[in-house]
Formats: C-alpha cells, structure tokens, sequence
C-alpha cells in the first residue's frame, strides 16, 4: 500500500540521499564523474530556472561532467542524457542538485558504461 | 489590409514558418527550399533575424517560406528568440499569423529538441514535425517510429536531410496535404491566450517527452564518440587555449605567405593597365582621372582580395567545423573576467570578418547591458576591412624576415596588432561594466554541437559571396569616394611659381593641411590627414585614398611604383607605427555605426562609441609615436 504521492516519495528519497551525503551541486562533481539531477532550484530565481530547464537540467536527467575550465573550474561543460553538451558556469551548476546513478536502466542512461578516469 | 480588399484572383500568400532549436538545419533546409542563400553554420546563433523567401509546392502552391532565429522555447530570452515568439504568435504587424509552423528538429537530440515542439502544439495551429539530421541519426544507428510519433502527436511527421533535395520531397508533400485539407484561418486568429510556461510546466513537457519517446525510438543511437575524444583535447584546460592561439596565428601566417603569389598576378595586372591607360592616352584631366584618380586607388585596394579570402577560409571552416562554441568556452573565464557573457564571444569572432554582422549576432545575447557593452567593444576586434591597411603598412616598414626559427615577423607583427585590439576590447569591456554599464551578469548557457566536416560548397559560396561583397564595395563606396577625392584634390590647381605638388593648393590639400596642426602631434602629415578623412566611411577607402593622392602628388615613375614602395620612401617608422595604432581602434566605418544605432535603438550609443574609440585611437598613435620616436624610429 503507497501512502506517499508521487512527488512525496521523491521529496523523501533526495531527503535521504542529502543525509547520506550522496549529493553534490553540479560545479563540485569530479571531472568524468555521472549522476542524475536530483533538484533544479532557482531559489526564486524563475529565470534561471527555467533557462536551466530548458536547456536539459531537468530532474531526472543524467549528466555526466566532461570538461572544466583552467581557472576556477569554470566554466564547465556537461553532457546531459548522451545527447547534448552544454556549456554553463559555475554560478548556474551549483543550482543543479546531483546525486548517484541509482537506476541504471533509467532514462538516458549509459547504456554501456563507457567511462574511465 | 484586410481580408475584404482580396479578391478571388489575386489569393492571399500562404505564409509558412521554419521554427525550431538552435543550429538544428532551419536555414539548410529554407536554402534548400528556396533555392536562398543565406548564412548556415554549425553553431547556434546564426541566423539572428527574419527571412523570407518563395516557393512552388509540387502542386502548385506559392508559399512565402520564413526562417527565423532558432529558440529553445517560445518564452524568449534573447532578442533574435523574441523575433520567433513573435512570429509565431502572430505578433509581428501586418502579417498576422503564419499558415503553418514546420518545428525543425535534430534528430539526433529529440529528447531536447522535442519540448519547443509541445509548446507550439499547444498553440493549435497547423503544424509539421521535421526530424532533420536523419543521415546522421541513422549513421549511429537510430531507429524512430516514424507512424507512432505521428500519432501519438496527432500531427504530419517526416523525417528530412536538409541538404538534399529528396530528403525533402517528403516534407514538400505534408506540406500540401496540410495545405488542401485545411483552410487557411490565417490573420484572423491570434494566439493572445498564450502564457510563458511556468518551471513545472516546463518539467510536465519533458516528462511528455520522455514517455513520447518511449513509445516512438525504436532503437536508440549510439552517443557521438568522435566529438567526445576531440573535444578531450580542443577543451583541455591546458592544451585548449594553446590551440587556440595556434589557430589564430597560423592564422594570419597563412594570410601573409599564402598570398603572396596571387597578390603579384593581381598587382601585375593593375601595373599593366595602368600603364596600357597611361600610353594610350594624352595628358588631359581625363586621364588624370582614369589613372591618378581611379586607377591608381584600385589597384590599392583590389590587391588585397587574396588576403580576405584567406581570412575567410579559416573563418568559415571553423565555423562549419563547430569550433566557435568550443572558442567561446575556452575565452570565457577571460570574458566573465571584464564582466562579459561568454556567449559574447561569438559575435566578437565574427567581427573579425566583419564588426556589421558581429554586432547583429550580439541579438543572441539575452542581457541588454551584455549586449550593449558587447556592440560597443565589436569594432575593436580587427575587422577584414582594417587588412588592406595592416599589409600595406606592414609589407612597407616590417622587413620580411623570420625570426625565432622559421616566423615569419610581418606574419608576427600582423598577429600583435590583432591581439592589440582583443586586448583592448576586453579592457574596454572591463571598465565599460565598471562605469557606465554596471549591472549584474547573466548566465552563459550553450550548447556545444558534434563536430562536423565542412561542406566544402558551403565553404566555397561563403567565399565567393565575401568576393563580391568586396568587388561591390570597391565598384560603388570606394569608387565614388576616389571620384571626389580627386575632384578635391586636383581643383583649383596650383598657383603660378609653385613649389609643392598641385594637389598641396587643392581643396583637399587644404583640408589636410588644416587638419595637419590637430595631428602632427601623433605623427600623421597632411596627406594622412586627406586619407583619413574619406577613410571615416570605410576603412580600406583610406588605403585608396593613400594611392590617389601620393598618385597625384608624386612624379611619373610613382605613379606605376607600388604604393608600399612609395610610403616607405615618404614616412618614418615612428609615423607608420603611430597610424596602425591608430588603425587598431579608430571608427573609421560608418557602416558599422549605423548598425550600433538600429541595434540600440538610439544614437547615444553609436555617439558614444565613436568618441570613445577616437579618444583610444589619438591616445594610441600619440603614444606609439612618441616611444617609437625616442627608441630611435624617426
Ligand atoms: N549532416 C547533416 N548536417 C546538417 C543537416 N542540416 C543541417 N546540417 C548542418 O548543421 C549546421 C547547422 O545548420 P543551420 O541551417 O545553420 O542551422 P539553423 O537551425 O539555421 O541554426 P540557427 O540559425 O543558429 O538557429 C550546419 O553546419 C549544416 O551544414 C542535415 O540534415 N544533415
Ligand atoms: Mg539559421
């Protein structure tokens, strides 16, 4: 029996994954690492939001960081679901929550883990 | 107009738009359609304004096909993204709404690409799912239902290569499917109920996707390798900006030592017509015309059509590539750093072919006070037009020798002008944010397309339309400037016991001569001064300028002598210094400052950009004169 909605339920499990301390704004994570948007909050800032939306930041999606820049580690470019690369800077990727690849048949996944150091 | 003053036999043109995604094939494919010609690239931003062109449906119908700026969303961020949205919803005045919207999207990309197509279907006007890129979709091998999109989506769906005819034929036929069945409701509907669709809405649309595209791909692509692996090392913190300047500098080797030998045949030519004219004529005013006047301010200028196009070949090429956006993500910190958006460094790129288009591409740059401080530093980046100039000056004064193993120093001191004025853009920039244009930054947001070859047609009608653009210039601005520059400079003529050359007591000289007090300081002597002053309407004009009134003023053997030759004769070093530094950043281009004044609205700005860069320029040549004066260059 689902006592939780839906959105509840996701609610709960970024609350778990933050305790656990699996999460990290997209501008911290490791250069080659993957993960999936957890939360894309512009903290009232619907502009940035919905730029960072439109351009493929959604939760959900899989993001893996591919370059970052010489100074700052900014900015920084990301592949989102293996399709699109986009570059952003580090003000706007620390809006986007990302936590671990838990469901690896998930959307956009990789389907073989291409991936090295 | 309203529909009431048609009659039945002159029917309303059927309008029909290419909306979609940035850099998805909107314009390839409108080139295809219409046979046009206008800019494709492979970045996103390139088309920044609203074209039309015409075409014939296979059954007859006579459409007006427009290709807009591409958008990510109706909700528009930037002013070419406003052009859509406005198209779209029938904003735009007079014409109402279009007929028909085609959504152009990348194949390849559909689960980013699908959204905008949502939010056009929520509109309810008639409309066309184009899947364009199929060739590469299908390399990696991707396989869409084409009937399950179409249905789940309850509109027309084809799947297109913008490049080739018959991939479109598809799209020609839904087109008149659409056309037949529905009739046209156009001008009279308006879409003022739409809203900007809120974050949610926006994750309710990719959630919409996501289960479209359960349903729809068959079998999945693999994801892009190649530009992967390049992109390891064209965005390597370290080895990246090194190729870029590598680039930039091969660059502008290439623009000298490639150029040479067509420069000799076209220097021949001239020197040989000159001469056939001057043989054949008897001394008259005429002739004075045709050879001081027009002959000799051509030949200056026309020589330099190599160069340019050389220029060019590496400009389109490397936008072809898709390089442009990698340039941009290495300049950025750099950009961030004065306070620009580093989407701004397209538009600059582009300046260097020209600041007219630089300026307009800035349409793609969503903050005003990013674009403004953008427009306003566009000029600095070195135009082609300043390239006749540089090599002028250059070949006269910078003997041709290689220094550190094998580089060439004209080739050297060519790309240090170049990095002069990026240098000072960028400052400029800087302090431009700290004063007049303070205000917060805004995000940088770009997608970086694959890789891809250049087409080499693509490449060499880009070429041959920079030819023409630059014949054009010299048949109709630079011809009629010389025209009545030698008017100026032969009338009145000298007085009885003259000891100067005649064109000393012409108008002109008299212009010059009054302007010679204001400059001398910085080195220029009057027949600088007479250059300078047709010079302000285009930059290469100067160079004309330069070879008709040193055609005027000199003996018979200058006058078929190369004007470099004459220059280095007639100038010092220190002077021919100064009047690059003043090259480096005067406004001399009245093109340029009418573009600044319909992009902004107003003639503050264009004002205020042409005393700041005079400013730059006298302070600049001011300075270069006087250290190259005591370091011993007079
Ligand atoms: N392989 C392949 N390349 C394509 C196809 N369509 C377009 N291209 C290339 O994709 C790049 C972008 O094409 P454009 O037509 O400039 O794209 P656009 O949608 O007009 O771009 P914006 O004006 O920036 O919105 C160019 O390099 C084209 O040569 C296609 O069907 N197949
Ligand atoms: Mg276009």
């Amino acid at each position: 029996m689902n006592v939780y909605t839906e959105q509840e339920r996701q609610a709960l499990e970024v609350g778990c994954l933050v305790k656990a301390g699996l999460t990290q704004p997209l501008g911290q994570m490791p250069q080659g690492s993957v993960g999936r948007i957890l939360a894309v909050s512009g903290m009232g800032d619907h502009d940035v939001e919905r730029g960072l939306l439109e351009m493929g930041f959604v939760e959900g999606a899989c993001v893996e960081v591919l370059h970052y820049g010489l100074l700052g580690r900014d900015p920084l470019a990301v592949r989102i679901n293996q399709s699109m690369t986009v570059a952003l800077r580090q003000v706007e990727a620390n809006i986007v929550l990302v936590g671990p690849l838990l469901d690896p048949t998930g959307p956009g996944t990789l389907s073989s883990q291409e991936q090295n150091g | 107009m309203s529909a009431a003053t048609l009659t039945a036999d002159t029917p309303r043109k059927i309008q029909i738009a290419l909306v979609g995604p940035p850099n998805c094939g909107k314009t390839t494919l409108f080139n295809t359609l219409t046979g046009g010609r206008q800019k494709t690239a492979n970045y996103p931003g390139v088309t920044v304004e609203r074209k039309s062109g015409q075409l014939r449906t296979p059954v007859g119908h006579s459409v007006e096909l427009l290709d807009l700026p591409g958008s990510y969303s109706l909700r528009a961020r930037s002013p070419d993204e406003a052009i859509t949205r406005d198209v779209v919803l029938g904003r735009q005045t007079l014409e109402g709404l279009p007929d028909a919207v085609v959504c152009v999207t990348d194949a390849t990309n559909l689960g980013q690409h699908l959204r905008l197509l949502l939010e056009l279907r929520q509109l309810g006007r008639p409309l066309i799912l184009a899947l364009n890129m199929m060739d590469i979709a299908e390399q990696r091998g991707c396989q869409i239902s084409i009937e399950t999109l179409s249905k789940q989506l309850g509109i027309p769906v084809v799947t297109t290569v913008a490049m080739r005819k018959h991939g479109v034929q598809d799209l020609l036929g839904e087109i008149d499917t659409l056309l037949d069945q529905a009739p046209t409701t156009a001008g009279t509907a308006t879409t003022d109920e739409w809203q900007e669709p809120s974050p949610d809405a926006i994750r309710a649309y990719h959630r919409e996707v996501e289960r479209l595209l359960k349903e729809a791909v068959i079998q999945e692509g693999a994801p892009e390798r190649l530009t992967r692996q390049l992109d390891r090392v064209v965005l390597h913190p370290v080895a990246g900006p090194l190729i870029l300047l590598s680039i930039l500098f091969l660059m502008f080797q290439a623009v000298f030592s490639w150029a040479a030998i067509p420069m000799d045949w076209i220097d021949g030519g001239m020197a040989a017509l000159q001469e056939a004219a001057s043989a054949r004529m008897v001394d008259s005013l005429l002739k004075s015309l045709l050879v001081d006047g027009i002959i000799a301010g051509i030949a200056g200028v026309v020589i330099f059509l190599p160069q340019i196009l050389i220029l060019f070949l590496f400009i389109l090429l490397l936008e072809d590539f898709g390089y442009m956006t990698r340039a941009a993500f290495l300049m950025d910190r750099l950009m961030s750093g004065v306070g620009l958006n580093g989407r701004a460094f397209i538009p600059l790129l582009s300046s260097f072919a020209c600041a007219v288009p630089g300026i307009m591409a800035t349409r793609a740059i969503a903050h005003p006070l990013d674009r403004l401080t953008t427009i306003l530093i566009a000029p600095l980046m070195t135009c082609s037009a300043r390239l006749p100039v540089y090599i002028l000056l250059i070949a006269a004064f910078i003997p041709n020798t290689t220094v550190w193993g094998g580089i060439g120093l004209q080739g050297l001191v060519m790309f240090g002008l170049y990095a002069i004025g990026v240098v000072g853009a960028l400052l400029a920039a800087g302090i431009l944010r700290l004063t007049v244009l303070r205000g917060n930054r805004q995000a940088l947001l770009m997608e970086l397309p694959s890789y891809k070859w250049p087409n080499p047609t693509n490449v060499l009608l880009g070429l041959w339309d920079r030819a023409k653009i630059f014949i054009r210039r010299i048949g109709t601005i630079i011809l009629s400037v010389l025209v009545v520059l030698w008017f100026l400079s032969t009338f009145p003529g000298a007085p009885e016991g003259a000891t100067e050359p005649a064109i000393y007591y012409s108008f002109a000289g008299i212009i010059g001569r009054g302007l010679e007090p204001l400059l001398a300081p910085i080195g220029f002597n009057w027949q600088i001064a007479i250059a300078l002053v047709p010079g302000l309407a285009a930059r290469e004009v100067a160079v004309a300028a330069l070879g008709t009134v040193y055609a005027l003023s000199g003996n018979e053997e200058a006058v078929t002598e190369a004007l470099a030759t004459t220059l280095a004769s007639q100038w010092s070093l220190a002077t021919a210094l100064a009047l690059l530094a003043w090259y480096v950043f005067a406004p001399q281009c009245l093109a340029t400052l009418a573009a600044a004044r319909r992009e902004t609205n107003s003639w503050r700005w264009p004002a205020f950009m042409f005393v700041y860069l005079m400013a730059l320029a006298y302070v600049a040549a001011l300075v270069t004169y006087r250290v190259a004066l005591a370091l011993g260059g007079g």
